[in-house]
């Protein structure tokens, strides 16, 4: 047998560092330090984060869904900044207005988080149409779960990106569930690549617990949509955990968790270390404990963190140079000043 | 009459149930409706009652969603469908203005379409710029369109019920952060008929006028008012469409000073409407401009703090009215 040519100790390491970051997003809620509780872990999903980033160039762009946190931290998020917009702090990415939902980072090509499932879609569309006609070899790629596959809206972008022979890549993160309802209530058709086949896409379905394959599916997918033949993946996985921080799942079996749990990258990334003989127990634990203290890092300094001042609230409705919009106190001030 | 204490989502959760047992045609269509009991529980344990073919979940389609609802409005069923969020407002507003509130007046009256859109907003979850908003005013200024926000158990019981009766569809939105709020609630007879304001609390100085949420916050401002000396009048308008201008009239004619108080952004919103309305009809009893309370014209930021601050608060109503009445 031969090896797969990926750097699989530095995919596990991604894979780890996202795990270990969603398990602290989990601590920051139960200690009453996240703003609100829609936080929407990706624990499970870590090896299309991995294995899609991996593909990915430095100039790439991407958007998220709103379970979008370790596909960030693939593309190379600081995770303090990260957890401090999680926490609605000043220090976050987005100085606390977005949060978990909506967290961007226009440096590391990520053109946003979206609570509205699909509205980020069209968006990597607009970007591939903007690399084709400024001369980049960007790519841009969409991340959306297998509930975004009952929008209309993916499928106009499908065929404009299509027809315009755009470089982009639409990836669905088939977690199996749309909140409570499992994939196969909400559609009869599950062969999602035939969907995007019949745009003329590039289409391919992956094991989202072989980081590997997932790598090599992304590669080639996206080496076709920098060439002008924009692409489409499904990575099929399982969400571990509820929907968000308040779902405990009722709607499905302990079996059903028990046995979708199993279908766990990470671990398996694990083994395969071990079993190739590329790290040991010793240097894995290791690793594994020095991303723990990262990420514990993280949860300090969101908790350490200033809250936006309150005029803040009032920047960045429109540009720089722009006029804010009127205080409600400042204009009552106006009126009844005696 | 036989009041009973019962949270707003059951309030509304009765609504429903009764509803479908009264008129086998209302089913109920969205996201999360049936098997999950509602993003925010208000159908649970329906579907034990009526099943799938009256509790219809359905994929994450909101377009389609209103779409299907008006198809089956126009052919004899009563749908109630569901949007989990009203910001989602943004992906049907073809199918809810261009379609369901044109088409009895297109086809010059031959048919109606009889359905509620039930949905919920609001802040007070830190839920962010789009799972926060207060849409109503979309909504109101768009004709065709009935529109109801309870904000008491028994209003959201009654109204809901009443919406169920009607020839046109309604815009019925809830507030999330009232789901868990718990009261006395007469679910035989309601407090007013559709349509009619309420005065909550009764006060010679200045009529407050608002909805939804807001009622609460308003009657809480009003009690620390009163230790001051100062009574306000608060009035709950319950329905937007229609909107009760006589209650509204009737209190400024009698207190001379208006304040209207809405969670939803200030620019041309709801709040504007009535502001020009008041200005507009009770012009001669007015001693002062009539002054707007509403949310900042902004997008709702997820900061918990500056959440809350982006909204009316107690205090701002408290100290602006008494700066109207310079006590
Ligand atoms: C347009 C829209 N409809 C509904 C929702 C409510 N909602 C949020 S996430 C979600 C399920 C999404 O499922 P999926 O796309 O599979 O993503 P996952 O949560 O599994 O990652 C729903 C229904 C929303 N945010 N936006
Ligand atoms: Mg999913």
């Amino acid at each position: 047998m031969t090896l797969p040519n990926t750097n699989l100790p530095e995919l596990y390491r991604t894979m780890r560092r996202i795990r270990t970051f969603e398990e602290r997003v989990a601590e920051l809620y139960a200690r009453g330090l996240s703003a609100g509780s829609m936080l929407h872990l990706s624990i499970g999903e870590e090896g299309a984060a991995a294995g899609i980033a991996a593909a990915m160039r430095p100039q790439d762009s991407f958007t998220t869904h709103h379970r979008g946190h370790g596909i960030f931290l693939a593309r190379g998020a600081d995770p303090g900044r990260m957890m401090a917009e999680i926490g609605g702090k000043a220090a976050g990415y987005c100085r606390g207005k977005g949060g978990s939902m909506h967290i961007a980072d226009m440096t590391l090509g990520h053109l946003g988080a979206n609570a509205i499932v699909g509205g980020g879609i069209p968006h990597v569309v607009g970007a591939g149409l903007s690399y084709r006609n400024l001369g980049s070899d960007a790519i841009s790629v969409g991340f959306f779960g297998d509930g975004a596959m009952q929008q209309g809206l993916l499928y106009e972008s499908m065929n404009m990106a299509a027809l315009w022979n755009l470089p982009v890549l639409f990836v669905c993160i088939n977690n199996q569930y749309g909140m409570g309802t499992r994939i196969d209530r909400a559609t009869r058709s599950v062969e999602f690549d035939r969907r995007a086949e019949a745009f003329g896409l590039s289409a391919a379905m992956v094991d989202g617990e072989d980081v590997e394959a997932v790598m090599e599916t992304a590669q080639r997918l996206a080496a076709g949509a920098r060439a002008g033949q924009p692409g489409f993946m499904a990575v099929s996985c399982f969400r571990f955990f509820g929907h968000g921080r308040m779902d405990k799942s009722p709607y499905r079996t302990e079996e059903e968790e028990t046995i979708g749990r199993k279908r766990d990258p990470v671990a398996r990334a694990r083994d395969a270390l071990l079993s190739r003989g590329v790290g040991d127990h010793a240097s894995l634990d290791a690793l594994d404990a020095e991303i723990a203290a990262e990420m514990d890092a993280t949860i300090d300094f969101t908790a350490a963190a200033e809250s936006p001042a309150a005029l803040s609230m009032f920047r960045d409705v429109y540009g720089a140079d722009q006029p804010e919009p009127e205080p409600l106190a400042v204009r009552l001030d106006r009126i009844l000043a005696a | 009459m036989a009041s009973t204490e019962i949270t707003y989502r059951d309030a509304l959760r009765r609504a429903l149930q009764d509803g479908m047992r009264a008129d086998e045609t209302v089913v109920v269509i969205g996201e999360e409706v049936g098997a999950y009991g509602g993003a925010y529980g208000v159908t649970k344990d329906l579907m034990a009652e009526f099943g799938v073919t009256r509790l219809i979940d359905t994929p994450i389609s909101e377009p389609a969603i209103v779409g299907v609802a008006v198809g089956a409005a126009m052919t004899g069923l009563r749908p109630v469908a569901e949007l989990m969020y009203v910001d989602f407002l943004g992906l049907v507003m073809d199918q809810l203005a261009n379609q369901a509130a044109k088409i009895r007046y297109m086809f010059g009256g031959q048919i109606g379409v009889p359905m509620v859109l039930r949905t919920q907003g609001g802040t007070g979850r830190s839920a962010g710029a789009q799972h926060s908003q207060s849409l109503e005013g979309w909504i109101m200024h768009t004709p065709g369109l009935r529109l109801a926000m309870p904000a008491t158990a028994e209003d959201a019981y009654h109204l809901l019920r009443h919406s169920l009766t009607l020839p046109d569809p309604v815009v019925f939105i809830e507030h999330k952060s009232l789901y868990t709020r718990k009261e006395m609630a007469d679910l035989d007879t309601p407090a007013a008929p559709w349509g009619k304001a309420i005065v909550r609390r009764q006060g010679g100085d200045l009529a407050l006028v608002t909805y939804s949420r807001m009622v609460h916050v308003a009657l809480a401002a009003a009690e620390m008012l009163s230790q001051a000396g100062i009574e306000i009048e608060v009035i709950d308008l319950r329905t937007l469409n229609p909107l009760d201008m006589d209650t509204v009239i009737a209190s400024v004619e009698r207190t001379g000073r208006a304040m209207v108080v809405s969670e939803g952004p200030l620019t041309a919103g709801v709040a504007a409407e009535l502001a020009a309305r008041i200005s507009e009809e009770c012009f001669d009893y007015l001693q002062d401009p009539v002054i707007r309370v509403a949310g900042e014209d902004i997008p709702i930021p997820v900061s918990p703090e500056l959440e809350s601050a982006s909204i009316p608060t107690q205090a701002l109503i408290v100290a602006t009215v008494q700066r109207m009445l310079r006590r």
